[in-house]
C-alpha cells in the first residue's frame, strides 16, 4: 500500500507540459545531423496494379543530384516480413517488402524512394519517376469483398478471406427463439485513422565505420523496431541503436512496422548517409494504419422483465491490404465480438467473425481496437430491449450486470472477469447526469418539438495486455516492462523506463510512483526513457500499459533502491534496517518517524566516502526491475459514459449538450493524468460518432485525405466532459492501477448513437452507421415518416 | 509536401503590381493572405510561375465609408473587417457573416479581397457581396472598372477578374433605412466550408417585404442570387404561406452540386429550412 502522506494519488501538474508549452519540446524532426539527405517517396496512384516498369532517368534529369531506389533494389538488401502468427495458423497475412516490387495493393503504397538534399528537391525529383503501370480491378467495398466474384487483393491466397471464427456458448438460438422481446439491427462503422498532430518521423543514420545503425523517430515502440531492424537488415542487434525524442501522439498509429520507416534505414545504409522522411498529412492518410471499418449484425433477446436470453453477434473486418508485422490485425474484430456486453450476464451467446482483406492501407491498433464497436451494438441492443419492455434503460442495465458473487466471471464471449465496478459506476454517472431531471426535461421540450436525447452506456476497458496473448503468436514483442531507479550523489534520484512517452504524461507518473515508494517528492525524481541502446528493454506505449506493466515495474525498483538503501544506512548508523524507513528525503526511525540521517547523506557516503564504510560494504544504488503481468492476461477496466445532445430534425445537426463519463482504472496515481486520458479519448470517441472516416470510391481511390475533408472534433464543438472515479485496485500488482487510455474512446460512440436514437424515437427514426453525419440524420427522419 | 519551384516578387506600389501581372499574366497568381493559395502550392495542386506578393501595397488597404458607401480594401484582413465599427454600423450582413468564415489563425491572415477574387463556391463572403449587390474594382495596366457582384462569379473558381487584373476592393452601399438583412450558414463544424448557407437582404416595413435579395453559397458552382424565391416574398406580407412560396421557388432557383458531406438534394433540403429561418429571423428582428 501506498504511504498515504505520499505521492500516488495527488493531482500533481506533469513539468513535461511546461517544457511542450514553452516551446522545449524536441521532436524528431527537430533533431539536427550533419550531413542530412532528405527522402520522398513515389506512389502508387492505383488501389491496385502492376508494375511494368520504374524508370528513374527523368527524375535524374530534373534533379542530378537525387538518387532513385526502386521497391525491387531496397528489396535486395532488406528482407520482407511476414504478419501471420504462429497460434492461428489458419489466418492468413502475404510476404510484405518495404517498397512495393512487382504489384501494388493501394493506392499510396511506395514504389520507390528518391534522396536529395533537401526534402523539395526530393519531391521535385519523385514527381518526375516515370512508373508504367497496368491498372488491375480492387476489392473496395467492405460487402463485396468475399463475393466469388470479387477482385483479390493477394492472388495467392485464391480468396480474400483473412480469418475466420465462431462462439457458441449456451443455448443462444433457442433462447432467442423463446425471448419475450427480441431486437435486432445492422451496424456500420466507418473506416478511420488517428491522425496524431506530429506525423510519422524517421531519420536513419547508419555509421559504416562501425556498421552501426542509429534512428531516430516517433516510434511508440522502439524495441519492436530495433529487433525488426536488425532482422530486416542483418545488421547484428547490439549496433542498432533506436530513440523516440518526444512524440506528438500515436494513439498507436505509431505502433507500427511501416515500410516506409524500413526503406528510410536500408537507404541510409546503402549511402552512409543520415537520411531523414517526415510523412506529410496527405501521405499520412494514406499509409499510417486505418482501423474500424466493421459490419456488424446483432440480435438480442430480453425476458418480460427485461433480463438478456441470448444474444448473437455477425461480424465483418475489412482490413486494408495487409495487417500490420507483430500485431494481429483480427484483433478489431476479435474484441467485438468476445467483449459485447461482457458486463452483463448471459450464458447464451453465439458469433461470427469474418476477416477480410482489401485494396486499402494497412490495418492496425487505433485506441480502443474493436471496444468501441462492441459496446455500441451491445449497450444500443439494450436500450432498444428496454424500449421493448417498457423499462427505463438505466433500470435494465442495473438488472442485468453481473452480481458481485459471480466474480470471478468467464463470460460466454470468453473474457475472464475478475471483478468490475459498473453499478457503482452506474450510479454515480446517474447522480451526476441528474439523469430523472434530464428525462423530464426531454419530455417537456418534447412537447415544443425541440429533440433531446439521453445516452448511457456501460464499457470494458480491456487494458495491459501480457503475454497470454503476445506470447503464443510467436511476435517478438515483449509484454514486460522495466525500470532502473537510481539515487543520486545528492539524494536526486533518477528513473530509466522502458515506457514511451506520447505525450500522455506516463513519466510524471512514474516519477509519482518513485518517489512515493523512496519518501521524496516527486519533482526530485527525473524519469527518462526511449533510448534502446541505455534503457531496460520493454514493451513501448499500447493498450494502456505504461502504469500497470510498467509504473509496476517502476514500484518494485524503487522498492529494491529502498530496501539497499536502508541496509546501507543501517551500516552506517548501526542500525537495524528492517527498523529504518524512508520518508520525507530522510531516514527516519520506523516506530518514532524521527529522521535520523538525511537521504542526501546517504547518498554522499555511497557515492564518494566508501572509505568510510564497514569492510565489505558494497552500496547498491541503482536497482532495475522489469514486470510481466503473468496473474491475469489483461487488466480489464470498466465504467459509464453518459450523453446528452439535442437532434434538429430539419437540418440533421446534432449538438453535443453534456457529456459525463465515471471510470474505474484501478488505483489513481495522478487524477490529473487519468481525467486528461478520459477526456481525450472521449473526443476521439466523438471524431468515431460523428466526424471521422476515411472516404474511398469503388475503386479503392480515397476521397478525403486532407484535414478539410477528413473531419475531426474541434474545440470549440465539444460538450463539457464531467468525469468521475470509482477505485477498485486490482490485486495482482502492488501498484493496483489498470489502464485508463482507451476508456474514453470505447464508451463515447456509444453514448452519442443511443443519445442520437433516443432523440429520434418519437419519430420513429433509427441511424446504425457511424460517422453519424447530417446527411444520416435526414434521411432517418425523413425515412421514418409514412 | 514542399511547393515546387517559383519566383517571388514583392513589389511597393500598385502600379509595380499591374506591370507584374501585365507581363506574367496567367503564369502569375497574387498573394495575399495565402490562406487559400499556400496550401494548393504546398499540395503541388498549382505551379505558378510567378508569385506577386500585394501584401505592402497601402492603397490596397483599410475599410472606410463614403456617401453612404462602405469601402473595403482588397488586403482588409477578416479580423480587421470582423472588427471594424464602420461595418458593424453599415453592414450588419458582413458582420453577421464573420465569424463564420474560416478559424481565428485564417481571419487573421486571409483577406476580405482574396476571398471574393478566389469565388469559392462555399465560401460566405461571395453571396454576401451578392445580397449587397456590391461592386467590384478591377484595376490592370489597361485602366480601371467597376463590375457589379452580380456579374462578376461566372462559375467554380471563376470570375470577371482578368489575368491581367487585380481586385483593388469592394464598394458595398450602406443599409439603408428601413432595410434589414440575416445571415445562415450550416457546416459540420463551426469554421468549416458551407454545406448550405443563405443571406437575406430586403426592405421591410410592417411585416412586408421588398427589394428582396436572397443570395446562397455552399449549393451551387458559385455564390447564387435567388431570383424565383426573391420573387416569391416580393411585396408580400411574411407568412406561413410566403415562407412556402420562396422555399418552394428556390428549387427553380439553385442547382446544388453533391459531394460527400451532402448530396444535391440534402443541400437543397437545407437551403429551403435555412431561408425559412433566416426570414423568420429577419422579419423578427425589427
Amino acid at each position: 500500500m501506498a504511504d498515504p502522506a505520499g505521492a500516488v494519488g495527488r493531482p500533481l501538474p506533469r513539468s513535461a507540459a511546461r517544457r511542450l508549452a514553452f516551446g522545449r519540446g524536441k521532436y524528431a524532426d527537430d533533431l539536427r545531423f550533419p550531413g542530412l539527405l532528405h527522402l520522398a517517396f513515389v506512389r502508387s496512384p492505383h488501389a491496385h496494379a502492376r508494375i511494368l516498369a520504374i524508370d528513374p532517368a527523368p527524375a535524374r534529369a530534373a534533379v542530378p543530384e537525387a538518387l532513385v531506389f526502386t521497391g525491387a533494389e531496397i528489396a535486395a538488401v532488406c528482407a520482407p516480413w511476414q504478419g501471420t502468427m504462429e497460434h492461428l495458423p489458419s489466418m492468413v497475412s502475404p510476404p510484405q517488402h518495404a517498397l512495393a516490387v512487382e504489384r501494388v495493393v493501394w493506392q499510396g503504397e511506395p514504389v520507390a524512394a528518391v534522396v536529395a538534399r533537401t526534402r523539395a528537391e526530393a519531391e521535385d525529383a519523385a514527381g518526375e519517376v516515370a512508373v508504367d503501370w497496368e491498372a488491375l480491378p480492387a476489392a473496395a467495398v467492405r460487402e463485396r469483398t468475399l463475393d466469388a466474384d470479387a477482385a483479390l487483393v493477394h492472388p495467392g491466397l485464391g480468396s480474400n478471406l483473412c480469418f475466420a471464427t465462431t462462439i457458441e456458448a449456451g443455448e443462444a438460438a433457442a433462447a432467442l427463439a423463446n425471448a419475450a422481446h427480441v431486437v435486432e439491427g445492422s451496424f456500420s462503422f466507418a473506416r478511420h485513422t488517428g491522425v496524431p498532430l506530429e506525423m510519422r518521423t524517421v531519420i536513419a543514420d547508419y555509421d559504416p565505420g562501425e556498421g552501426r545503425l542509429t534512428v531516430h523517430g516517433s516510434h511508440q515502440s522502439p524495441w519492436h523496431q530495433q529487433d525488426t531492424l536488425s532482422r530486416m537488415l542483418g545488421i547484428p542487434e547490439q549496433l542498432v541503436r533506436v530513440v523516440s525524442p518526444d512524440i506528438g501522439g500515436g494513439f498507436g498509429i505509431k505502433l507500427h512496422i511501416y515500410g516506409e520507416e524500413i526503406a528510410v534505414s536500408a537507404v541510409s545504409r546503402l549511402l552512409g548517409r543520415p537520411v531523414k522522411y517526415v510523412a506529410d498529412r496527405m501521405e499520412s492518410f494514406v499509409t499510417d494504419v486505418h482501423a474500424r471499418d466493421q459490419g456488424v449484425t446483432a440480435r438480442l433477446g430480453v425476458d418480460a422483465d427485461g433480463r438478456i436470453g441470448g444474444l448473437s453477434v455477425d461480424a465483418l473486418t475489412s482490413l486494408g491490404a495487409y495487417g500490420s508485422y507483430g500485431r494481429p490485425p483480427i484483433s478489431e474484430g476479435m474484441m467485438t465480438i468476445m467483449m459485447a456486453a461482457g458486463a452483463y450476464a448471459n450464458a447464451n451467446y453465439q458469433a461470427r467473425l469474418r476477416v477480410a482483406f482489401q485494396n486499402k492501407p494497412p490495418s492496425g491498433m487505433y485506441r480502443a481496437v474493436g471496444q468501441p464497436i462492441a459496446c455500441a451494438v451491445a449497450e444500443q441492443l439494450l436500450d432498444w430491449a428496454a424500449h421493448a419492455a417498457g423499462i427505463d434503460p438505466v433500470e435494465l442495465r442495473r438488472r442485468n450486470y453481473w452480481a458481485d458473487e459471480d466474480y470471478p466471471v468467464k463470460t460466454p464471449g470468453g473474457l475472464a472477469i475478475r471483478r468490475l465496478s459498473p453499478r457503482q459506476c452506474l450510479d454515480r454517472l446517474a447522480d451526476m447526469m441528474g439523469y430523472d431531471d434530464l428525462r423530464a426535461e426531454q419530455e417537456r421540450l418534447r412537447g415544443q418539438g425541440v429533440y433531446r436525447g439521453i445516452g448511457v452506456a456501460t464499457f470494458l476497458e480491456m487494458t495491459s495486455v501480457g503475454p497470454a496473448y503476445y506470447g503464443p503468436s510467436g511476435a517478438r514483442i515483449s509484454t514486460q516492462d522495466g525500470a532502473t531507479v537510481r539515487l543520486e550523489p545528492s539524494g536526486a534520484v533518477r528513473c530509466v523506463t522502458s515506457v514511451i512517452e506520447l505525450g500522455q504524461g506516463t513519466h510524471a507518473a512514474l516519477a509519482q510512483i518513485v518517489a512515493d515508494r523512496l519518501g521524496v517528492a516527486a519533482a526530485d525524481v527525473g524519469v527518462v526513457g526511449g533510448d534502446t541502446a541505455s534503457a531496460p528493454y520493454g514493451g513501448g506505449a499500447w493498450a494502456s500499459r505504461g502504469l500497470t506493466i510498467g509504473g509496476e515495474a517502476a514500484w518494485r525498483a524503487a522498492d529494491g533502491l529502498r530496501a539497499n538503501i536502508l541496509e546501507l544506512a543501517g551500516s552506517i548508523l548501526q542500525a537495524d534496517p528492517a527498523a529504518l524507513d524512508l520518508a520525507r528525503g530522510a531516514v527516519c526511525d520506523r516506530a518514532t518517524g524521527e529522521a535520523r540521517i538525511a537521504l542526501a547523506e546517504i547518498a554522499r557516503i555511497g557515492h564518494f566516502r566508501h572509505d568510510m564504510l564497514p569492510p565489505g560494504v558494497q552500496p547498491e544504488l541503482a536497482v532495475t526491475r522489469h514486470y510481466v503481468p503473468d496473474a491475469a492476461p489483461f487488466a480489464l477496466a470498466n465504467g459509464v459514459q453518459g450523453s446528452s445532445l439535442e437532434v434538429d430534425v430539419e437540418t440533421g445537426e446534432i449538438r453535443l449538450l453534456d457529456h459525463f463519463v465515471v471510470e474505474d482504472c484501478g488505483r489513481i496515481v495522478n487524477p490529473l493524468l487519468v481525467e486528461e486520458q478520459i477526456r481525450g479519448g472521449v473526443v476521439q470517441g466523438i471524431g468515431g460518432a460523428l466526424f471521422e472516416e476515411c472516404r474511398y470510391d469503388a475503386d479503392g481511390q480515397m476521397l478525403n485525405a486532407s484535414f478539410v475533408d477528413y473531419l475531426v472534433p474541434m474545440a470549440a464543438g465539444l460538450p463539457d466532459i464531467h468525469v468521475g472515479h470509482v477505485e477498485t485496485p486490482i490485486e495482482e500488482t502492488a501498484l493496483g492501477t489498470k489502464g485508463a487510455g482507451e476508456a474514453g474512446t470505447v464508451g463515447a460512440p456509444a453514448a452519442i448513437l443511443l443519445a442520437v436514437n433516443d432523440a429520434l424515437r418519437p419519430l420513429g427514426a433509427r441511424v446504425t452507421a457511424l460517422p453519424i453525419g447530417p446527411e444520416a440524420v435526414l434521411e432517418a427522419v425523413a425515412g421514418a415518416r409514412p | 509536401m514542399k511547393a515546387p519551384r517559383f519566383a517571388y516578387i514583392r513589389p511597393d506600389s500598385l502600379d509595380e503590381v499591374l506591370a507584374l501581372l501585365a507581363e506574367h499574366g496567367d503564369e502569375a497568381r497574387i498573394l495575399a493572405g495565402g490562406q487559400s493559395l499556400m496550401p494548393t502550392l504546398n499540395m503541388r495542386l498549382s505551379r505558378p510561375r510567378v508569385l506577386v506578393d500585394i501584401n505592402r501595397i497601402d492603397a490596397l488597404k483599410g475599410i472606410g465609408l463614403e456617401n453612404g458607401t462602405v469601402r473595403i480594401g482588397a488586403l482588409a484582413r477578416h479580423a480587421e473587417v470582423m472588427g471594424s465599427d464602420i461595418v458593424a454600423g453599415n453592414l450588419p450582413l458582413v458582420a453577421d457573416a464573420m465569424p463564420h468564415v474560416a478559424h481565428v489563425a485564417i481571419r487573421n491572415r486571409g483577406t476580405f479581397g482574396g476571398s471574393i477574387a478566389l469565388a469559392d463556391p462555399a465560401a460566405e463572403l461571395p453571396a454576401v457581396v451578392l445580397a449587397l449587390d456590391a461592386e467590384l474594382v478591377l484595376a490592370s495596366a489597361r485602366g480601371r472598372r467597376t463590375v457589379a457582384a452580380r456579374s462578376f462569379f461566372n462559375g467554380l473558381y471563376e470570375t470577371e477578374r482578368g489575368d491581367d487584373e487585380i481586385l483593388v476592393e469592394t464598394r458595398i452601399p450602406a443599409l439603408g433605412p428601413g432595410y434589414r438583412s440575416s445571415f445562415m450558414e450550416l457546416a459540420r463544424r463551426h469554421g468549416d466550408f458551407a454545406l448550405a448557407g443563405v443571406c437575406c437582404h430586403a426592405r421591410v416595413d410592417g411585416g412586408v417585404l421588398s427589394d428582396v435579395r436572397l443570395a446562397y453559397f455552399g449549393s451551387d458552382d458559385r455564390p447564387r442570387l435567388a431570383a424565383g424565391a426573391s420573387a416569391a416574398a416580393e411585396g408580400k406580407a411574411w407568412s406561413g404561406d410566403v415562407k412556402e412560396a420562396v422555399k418552394d421557388a428556390l428549387g427553380g432557383d439553385l442547382d446544388p452540386i453533391g459531394n460527400f458531406h451532402a448530396s444535391a438534394a440534402t443541400r437543397l433540403h437545407l437551403a429551403r429550412v435555412l431561408t425559412g429561418r433566416a426570414l423568420d429571423r429577419m422579419v423578427a428582428s425589427g
